[in-house]
C-alpha cells in the first residue's frame, strides 16, 4: 500500500506540483522570455518611426511626438507639456530652439510667442505604428528587386535539388549496377567538404564559368546535397520493388517509372527536403557574399548586411528589412513545423 | 518521416494557373523520355543507373571534390592571380608562413597573427560554446520530456531561432546591444552603469557566445529530445518502482541510453563551432581588434576582402581547417556507428 501511495504522489504532472514542475515551467518561461522576446522587440521597434527609435530608455510600443499645425506656421510643430512654472500642463508647440530656450506657442492662442527653458518641458508622445518603414523599403531602395533576386535563387534551386537529388536517390535505392555503394559513399563522403573549405577554389570554378555576380552562381553548386540523396534514398528504399516491375511488364520506360511512380510516392520526403532547401537558400550568406559581388544581383541577405554597413543611422528601415527576411521563414515554420521538426530529429540535418 | 504528404491539393479553387503551370512542367519533363528510352535500349541492367546518377554526380565533381584538388594547388602556389597557370610555385611557403611563431601562445609574435589571433579565438569560443550549449540543449531536452503542458509550443519556440538566417540573428542582437538598447536601458533600470557590450573585448566575445548559443540550441534540443523520447517508457517503470531518486536515474539511466545522441550532437556542434563565422562577421565584424576574429572569417578576409586576395594563405588555412574537421567528422562516424550497435 505504501508503495502505491508513493507512485501516485511521485507521478509528475498529475496530482501534486512538486518543486521540479515549478523549476521546469519556470525555466521554460524564462526560454520562451530569452528565445522569442528578441524577435518580438525586433518586430515591436520595426514599427517606430526615426525619432521614437531614438527614444532612450526605449518604450514598449512604437510612439512618436505629437505635432500639431498652428495657423500662420507652414509645417506642424511637435507638442510639448510644460512641467512647472505658471504654465504647468499646459501643451505647447515648439517653434524653435535656441541654446537652452525655446520658443514656444499655444496653439489656441498663436499669436503670442512664449520663452520656456529646454529642461522644464516634456515631449507629449502617441503611440504610432510607422509603417511608412515598410512601404519607403520599397520606394526608397531597392527592396523589390533583392527579394526577387532572393526568391529566384531559393525557388530555381530547390527545383533543381529535388529533381537533381531524386535522381540520383532513385538510381542509388532501385538499380543494382556495379560501382552503387561506391556512388552513395562519395556522395556522402562531400559532407566531410564544408563549403568554407572550398571557398577559393569554388570561387575560381564560378569565375571560369563566367557566374560571378549571376544568380547562377550560388544556385549551381547547391543543386546537389548529400543531405538530400541520403534522406531521399532511404525513404525509396521502403517502396515495393512490385510497382516498378509491374510497371515495366506494361512498358513503362525507366524515366517514366521515375517520373510518375517513384517521385509522387516520395511526396513526403520531397517535401521535407523541399522545407530544408528553401531554408538553407534563403539563409545563405558566405557563398553569396563571395559569388554576388554587384549590388543589383544581391539577395537579401546580403542586402541587410551592406544596409548595417553603410546606413548605421537608418535603424528604421534596416529593422523593416530584417522583419521582412525573417517573414517567410516564420510562416513556413507556423505552417509546416512538424515536418520541420520530424525531418530534423529523423535524419539529423540542417 | 511522416507517412503523410503534403500532396497538391487538387480541389483548391483559384488554382488553374498553377495547374497550367504544373502540366507545363509536366510536359517539359516528359521530354528526358526519347533520349532516355534510346539509352534503355543500349544500356543492359542496371547500368542505365549511372545516368540518373550523373548529374548530382556532375555537381559534387565540380563543385566538392575538383575544388580540393584546386584547393591544394592555391596552397602551394603565391601571388594574387586567381586562374590556376598564372601563379607560382611556392611549395610549403604558405603553410610555414601561416604556422611560423616566436612563441605559440603570443599571436603577436607570428609572421601571420591575424590566423593565429583567429586559432586561439575558434579554440576559446569551441571550448565554451560547445560545453555550455550541450549543458542548456540536454537541460531544455530533460525539461521538455516531461509532461509539459504546451510541450509542442515550447518545443516550436527553441526551435524557432535555428530557422532564421544568421544575418538576421546578429541584427536582432546587435540591436538590442547596441549603445542606445534594451540591454543598456535594463542595466540602467538595475542601477547599473550601460556598457558597450560589443566595443569591450570580453563583453564581445561572451556576446557571440551566447548568440551563437541562441541561435543553435534548439536544433540539439531536438535531437536529444527525439534520443530521450526513444528511451523505453519501462526501463524508468522498474527505476520507479524501486523507488530510486531523480538524480539516480538520471545518471545512471537516462544518460547512458542518451550517449549515442549525445556523441552525435557533441560532434555536430564541434564541427559547426569550428566552422563559425557567418553570425559574428554582421555582430561584430571580428572586432573589437582581434576580439572576435575566428579562423573562417580569417579565410574570407585573406582571399576576398582584402584589396590583395591571397588566395594562398587562405586556401593553405582552409586546408589546415579540414585537417581539423576531418577528424571530428571520423570521431563522429565512429560515434554514430557506437550508437547504433549499442
Amino acid at each position: 500500500m505504501a508503495n502505491i501511495a508513493k507512485m501516485l504522489t511521485a507521478t509528475r504532472g498529475r496530482g501534486r506540483w512538486d518543486w521540479t514542475d515549478w523549476a521546469s515551467y519556470g525555466y521554460l518561461i524564462l526560454g520562451v522570455c530569452i528565445m522569442f522576446g528578441p524577435v518580438l522587440w525586433l518586430a515591436a521597434s520595426s514599427l517606430k518611426s526615426e525619432s521614437g527609435l531614438s527614444e532612450y530608455p526605449p518604450s514598449l510600443l512604437p510612439t512618436e511626438q505629437v505635432r500639431v499645425s498652428v495657423p500662420g506656421y507652414a509645417s506642424p510643430l511637435p507638442l510639448f507639456t510644460i512641467d512647472a512654472g505658471e504654465r504647468a500642463g499646459k501643451q505647447l508647440a515648439e517653434i524653435r530652439r535656441i541654446g537652452i530656450q525655446a520658443q514656444m506657442v499655444d496653439p489656441a492662442d498663436p499669436k503670442a510667442v512664449i520663452r520656456v527653458p529646454v529642461d522644464g518641458r516634456t515631449k507629449v508622445m502617441r503611440v504610432h505604428a510607422a509603417w511608412d518603414n515598410y512601404t519607403d523599403l520599397i520606394a526608397k531602395f531597392n527592396f523589390g528587386r533583392y527579394l526577387w533576386n532572393t526568391v529566384f535563387i531559393t525557388t530555381i534551386a530547390t527545383v533543381l535539388t529535388l529533381l537533381v537529388n531524386s535522381m540520383a536517390a532513385f538510381a542509388l535505392s532501385k538499380y543494382r549496377f556495379s560501382g552503387r555503394d561506391a556512388v552513395f559513399l562519395i556522395m556522402l563522403a562531400t559532407l566531410m567538404i564544408p563549403p568554407t573549405i572550398v571557398l577559393v577554389p569554388n570561387y575560381l570554378i564560378i569565375a571560369t564559368l563566367g557566374l560571378t555576380s549571376n544568380p547562377w552562381g550560388v544556385i549551381w553548386p547547391a543543386v546537389a546535397t548529400p543531405t538530400g540523396v541520403f534522406m531521399l534514398r532511404q525513404y525509396m528504399l521502403t517502396l515495393p520493388d512490385d510497382l516498378i516491375e509491374a510497371a515495366r511488364m506494361d512498358n513503362a520506360s525507366e524515366w517514366r517509372i521515375y517520373w510518375r511512380i517513384v517521385l509522387p510516392l516520395s511526396a513526403p520526403a520531397l517535401a521535407v527536403l523541399a522545407i530544408f532547401s528553401v531554408m538553407w537558400r534563403w539563409n545563405e550568406f558566405l557563398w553569396p557574399m563571395v559569388v554576388l559581388s554587384r549590388s543589383e544581383s544581391f539577395t537579401l541577405q546580403l542586402a541587410l548586411n551592406s544596409f548595417q554597413g553603410e546606413l548605421t543611422t537608418a535603424w528604421n528601415y534596416l529593422l523593416a528589412m530584417t522583419v521582412l527576411t525573417l517573414l517567410p521563414v516564420t510562416v513556413v515554420f507556423l505552417v509546416l513545423q512538424k515536418y520541420i521538426t520530424q525531418g530534423i530529429a529523423s535524419a539529423g540535418v540542417k | 518521416m511522416s507517412a503523410t504528404g503534403i500532396g497538391p491539393d487538387r480541389n483548391s479553387p483559384g488554382q488553374h494557373a498553377s495547374r497550367l503551370c504544373g502540366k507545363a512542367f509536366g510536359a517539359v519533363m516528359n521530354v528526358p523520355e526519347v533520349p532516355m528510352r534510346w539509352a534503355q535500349s543500349r544500356l543492359s541492367g542496371g547500368r542505365l543507373g549511372w545516368l540518373f546518377v550523373a548529374p548530382n554526380l556532375a555537381v559534387f565533381a565540380l563543385f566538392s571534390f575538383l575544388p580540393v584538388v584546386i584547393d591544394i594547388w592555391f596552397a602551394v602556389t603565391g601571388g594574387s592571380e586567381l586562374l590556376p597557370q598564372d601563379r607560382p610555385y611556392v611549395g610549403a611557403n604558405n603553410f610555414s608562413d601561416l604556422l611560423t611563431c616566436g612563441n605559440y601562445t603570443d599571436p603577436n609574435s607570428c609572421v601571420r597573427d591575424l590566423f593565429w589571433y583567429g586559432v586561439w579565438n575558434t579554440l576559446e569560443f569551441v571550448v565554451i560554446q560547445v560545453a555550455l550549449m550541450l549543458g542548456f540543449s540536454l537541460l531544455t531536452a530533460v525539461v521538455l520530456n516531461r509532461k509539459i503542458v504546451g510541450r509542442g509550443f515550447f518545443r516550436a519556440v527553441f526551435f524557432y531561432p535555428v530557422l532564421l538566417s544568421p544575418v538576421v540573428v546578429a541584427l536582432i542582437w546587435k540591436w538590442i546591444l547596441q549603445r542606445n538598447g534594451v540591454a543598456n536601458a535594463a542595466m540602467e533600470g538595475l542601477g547599473a552603469k550601460p556598457v558597450e557590450w560589443l566595443l569591450n573585448g570580453t563583453w564581445a566575445f561572451s556576446w557571440t557566445v551566447f548568440v551563437s548559443i541562441w541561435a543553435h540550441m534548439g536544433f540539439y534540443t531536438l535531437i536529444l529530445l527525439a534520443g530521450l523520447q526513444a528511451i523505453p517508457a519501462d526501463i524508468y517503470e522498474a527505476a520507479s518502482m524501486d523507488a530510486a531518486p531523480p538524480w539516480r536515474v538520471f545518471r545512471r539511466l537516462t544518460l547512458p541510453l542518451l550517449m549515442p545522441s549525445l556523441i552525435v550532437v557533441f560532434v555536430l556542434g564541434l564541427i559547426r563551432a569550428v566552422q563559425i563565422f557567418d553570425e559574428v562577421y554582421v555582430l561584430t565584424g571580428g572586432g573589437p581588434g582581434t576580439a572576435t576574429v575566428y579562423l573562417v572569417q580569417y579565410i574570407y578576409t585573406t582571399g576576398f576582402a582584402q584589396s590583395v586576395r591571397q588566395y594562398g594563405l587562405a586556401s593553405a588555412a582552409s586546408l589546415l581547417l579540414a585537417g581539423v574537421l576531418l577528424v571530428l567528422t571520423l570521431i563522429q562516424l565512429r560515434g554514430m556507428r557506437s550508437g547504433e550497435r549499442g
